[in-house]
């Protein structure tokens, strides 16, 4: 039995079908990413995964038990916990209610707003700061911080490394290591492909909706994966 | 006539207006509903109270069991209809809530009538304190104006150190990632709508103890409220207050220098002018309604 | 680029196109819409002919249907066509009846050009007004249009020479020999319903109705595109503000008496409320139905007061939030007709080498909610 399984999973944004018939397979302590083109359909199944999108058909299973039904926010509960594309940090809220906010599901586990600011030093110092006020690499790390406070099995990051300064990114992708080093599966969109591919154990390639390649990166030519990417 | 004394009691009618506007601003705050039922539920909560009265129940207990019972009905109406008119739609809300007020009025017209009605507690509404030899406080408008402050502290507290007030805020800045935190936004919002409709509660029985009222009192409730909000600036709740204590300024300094008809006039004609030259109001801390 | 496909500037795939777009013209006539045309003008012929036929009290009471369609349809170009929900209509229908009486019994002018007149003192004072409420959106706005109305009352309810909160009554219509007048003022009210029609109709069928639904559908996007949102909300408030104001003088011309209370009553919106829910509004359709039906349930039932009005309240709640595009929306959500040329299709004329095209326009874009 996989930890996290897509069967056939298709997903519209009312007439338009942005997944078809996706099946993929997620180990537990894997780094899984997913790469592709805009508009491939990588956010659309993350936001499935998280409950933010219901599939038209198919099935998800997490730990073998369906949860296509199941609202986003019990998902949390479950232990699915998403870091979503644009950060999307509470603006008004300070970096520490922030956190605070991110224990809401209280789901019992080592991560404490003391541990996130271990993981991401950066951030003390600003506990007190509206988190509107932070740099964009902040609240990136803030935003994970705060997918991190639920203590989650499975965590999705949707593009957590765009626009953002290389030595924000180098962290970021640090902490990408250390989490399955902890047990804690994650499932990565991303857009710098040589990049996520130094550190994933899975990769999977969309292209219109649809997955045109799947391999652990050490198999997997770098042409391969172009024309997996581009769909030629 | 002595001005000052005027201005007094403009000052203390703004607390009640205040009372009013805090369940309206909180509403808006968190899920961008204007509930225009909102002062028809106040003055409901009023006949409750006169209900529990006329059974023979005292004041304090028959406005403490409205209370309680508007909280519930608040979570119950947020979580049975209003979630449903809430989504990219403007016009649905403002159908709903207007059909809500129609409903509540008329069903109030029909088990009391259209006579006016009081709320009686035993000379409290009539007697005054001297400060000076010219100013005399109203010893109840007083009570209701320290009654707004300590409400608004209190619903303030409660944004700012609690895990529901948290949730408020969190909600209100982006519903979707709130979801991903493991907030289920129907409740929350139910939750919001029924602390909105105890602090309405609270307004429409101080209301009624001050002066009559009738099933019809809810709809000018309403515009005052909103007047406060608008005045005050959104997402502030001391604004609130603010904005109530100039509506109940320029209302009785109106009714002082024009006459007692011109009012309520001069009170909405403030408030035009307010939003002619400050539209966020005084206090706004964001930009966009 | 190859026949498989190639790419474009974003890295997706090119979209095969073979050969130039088909020739094409925009068209918005059907031949339903004929049939329509005629079926309407012969119905607008039928209720001309009413009062000749009738008692003077049906005569009345068709008036007060006709006021109900052009409230309606006022209501519905403001909220169903540009988004702007007003819950303060009265303001104008109450302007309009005090317009009536200020130019027939203060100036002397014939009421039934007052009418107009009032119509047009409506309009003057919502040209000011727009620009201040415009300041607040949504629920917000609409409290705004309730307080204008409300300051309007007030103004007009403390001021003797208005009558006061007594009111008055419109002495130059009452003065009208009573064929006169009646046969009159239902004309004129006719005239008002059908020319809300048709300046609904007209002003959705311009350019500024295609960049009103677009205000309605997406403001920002709109905005961008080069609509200008302020004149377009504007001109609708203003031309709302009008037809409201006919109707509120045609109203006081039929009961012969202005009063605060009545004049500027918060029940006209609740009437335009319960009509669009009912039938259906952003259609033109939706608040004639509406209208119709709620006239019969206003005949037969408002005898209940209370009752009836909180059987409505129920009514207006249930379908708002189960029936949201009214009887009308149900109407072409099943068979997808359109009495009224409003939206725009695109006509495929036959080329040479494609099978011929066929001549009914194909709906481009969407004009209803």
């Amino acid at each position: 039995m996989s930890f996290l399984e897509l069967q056939d999973v298709s997903v519209f944004y009312g007439d338009f079908q942005a997944l078809f018939t996706v099946s993929l397979s997620v180990e537990e302590g894997q780094t899984f990413a997913v790469i592709g083109a805009n508009g491939a359909g990588k956010s659309t199944m993350l936001r499935t995964i998280a409950g933010l999108l219901r599939p038209r058909s198919g099935q998800i299973l997490f730990e073998g038990e369906p949860i296509d039904h199941v609202s986003a926010h019990k998902r949390v509960g479950m232990g699915i916990s998403m870091v979503p594309e644009g950060r999307r940090v509470f603006a008004s809220l300070t970096v520490n209610e922030n956190l605070q906010v991110g224990a809401y599901g209280g789901r019992k586990g080592d991560w404490t707003i003391e541990s996130v600011y271990e993981l991401f030093p950066l951030l003390k110092p600003l506990a007190k700061r509206q988190a509107a006020s932070l740099s964009g690499g902040e609240q990136q790390a803030l935003a994970i911080g705060r997918a991190l406070m639920s203590n989650p099995r499975l965590v999705l990051l949707d593009e957590v490394s765009l626009g953002l300064a290389p030595v924000v990114i180098k962290r970021i992708y640090e902490v990408m290591v250390e989490l399955p080093a902890r047990g804690t599966t994650i499932l990565v969109v991303e857009q710098d492909v040589q990049h996520v591919l130094t550190v994933a154990d899975h990769v999977a390639c969309f292209l219109e909706g649809r997955i045109s390649l799947q391999g652990e990166p050490s198999e997997l030519k770098s042409d391969e994966i172009t024309a997996a990417y581009f769909g030629m | 006539m002595n001005w000052v004394n005027v201005a007094v009691q403009g000052i203390l009618l703004g607390g009640l207006y205040a009372l009013f506007a805090i369940g309206l601003a909180l509403v808006f705050g968190v899920m961008r509903l204007v509930n225009l039922a909102h002062g028809d539920l106040g003055i409901l909560a009023a006949f409750i109270a006169l209900g529990f009265v006329r059974s023979g129940v005292g004041l304090p207990v028959a406005a403490l069991l409205s209370i309680l019972i508007m909280v519930g009905v608040g979570y119950v109406l947020q979580r049975g209809l209003l979630n449903f008119t809430l989504g990219t739609d403007d016009t649905r809300p403002i159908v709903v809530t207007f059909g809500l007020a129609i409903i509540i009025q008329n069903a109030l017209l029909l088990k009391f009538s259209a006579d006016e009605q009081g709320l009686n507690a035993g000379g409290l509404e009539t007697s005054s304190i001297h400060v000076s030899k010219q100013v005399a406080l109203g010893v109840y408008p007083l009570l209701v104006f320290i009654l707004a402050v300590v409400l608004i502290a209190g619903v303030q507290l409660l944004l700012n150190r609690t895990k529901m007030g948290r949730a408020f805020r969190a909600t209100s800045d982006d519903r979707e990632a709130a979801e991903l935190m493991g907030m289920n936004n129907r409740h929350i919002y139910a939750l919001a709508m029924a602390l909105s409709l105890g602090t309405v509660a609270i307004g429409g029985i101080a209301l009624a103890v001050r002066t009559t009222f009738d099933p019809t009192a809810g709809s000018f409730n309403l515009i005052y409220a909103f007047e406060a909000v608008i005045m005050g600036g959104m997402g502030s709740l001391w604004g609130t207050l603010l904005g109530g204590v100039i509506l109940g300024l320029a209302q009785t300094l109106g009714a002082q220098a024009f006459g007692s008809g011109w009012g309520i006039l001069c009170g909405n004609v403030v408030f035009l002018i307010v939003l002619a030259f400050r539209p966020s109001g005084f206090f706004a801390r964001t930009v966009t309604a | 680029m190859s026949a498989g496909g190639g790419l474009t500037a974003d890295g997706g795939p090119a979209t095969r196109v073979r050969g130039a777009l088909p020739a094409f013209h925009v068209s918005r006539a059907t031949r339903l819409h004929l049939v329509v045309l005629v079926v309407s003008v012969l119905v607008v012929v039928a209720l001309a002919l009413v009062p000749e036929f009738t008692t003077v009290s049906v005569t009345r009471t068709m008036i007060t249907l006709f006021g109900l369609v052009a409230l309606a349809q006022m209501w519905n170009l403001l909220g169903g066509f540009a988004g702007l929900i007003s819950v303060g209509q009265q303001a104008y229908i109450g302007i309009g009846a005090y317009g009536l009486w200020f130019f027939g019994d203060e100036l002397h002018i014939h009421p039934f050009v007052s009418v107009f007149l009032a119509a047009g003192l409506a309009a003057l004072i919502a040209l000011p007004i727009a620009p201040l409420l415009f300041r607040l959106r949504g629920g917000y706005f609409a409290i705004g249009t309730w307080v204008f109305a409300v300051i309007i009352m007030i103004i007009v309810s403390n001021v003797q020479t208005t009558g006061g909160g007594s009111g008055k009554t419109v002495i130059s219509a009452a003065l009208l020999p009573i064929n006169e007048r009646i046969f009159g003022t239902y004309w004129i009210g006719l005239t008002v319903a059908v020319g809300s029609i048709l300046l609904t109709w007209a002003l959705l069928r311009s350019k500024r109705g295609l960049a009103l639904t677009a205000i309605r559908d997406n403001t920002l996007a709109a905005q961008s595109s080069g609509v200008n949102v302020f004149t377009s909300k504007l001109i609708v408030y203003v031309v709302a503000a009008f037809g409201c104001g006919a109707m509120g003088a045609v109203v006081a011309m039929n009961l012969l008496r202005i009063q605060p209370a009545a004049s500027f009553s918060i029940n006209w919106t609740a009437f335009a409320i319960f009509i669009v829910v009912i039938g259906g509004f952003g259609s033109i359709e939706g608040p004639i139905l509406g209208a119709i039906i709620y006239f019969a349930l206003q005949q037969t039932l408002s005898q209940y007061g209370s009752t009836y009005f909180l059987l409505l309240g129920v009514l207006a709640v249930v379908m708002a939030t189960k029936v949201p595009r009214g009887l009308w929306g149900l109407v072409t959500a099943r068979w997808d007709i359109h009495l009224f040329p409003v939206r725009r299709g695109l006509v495929l004329e036959s080329q040479p080498d494609a099978p011929a095209a066929s001549e009914a326009p194909v709906p481009v874009e969407h004009a209803t909610p």
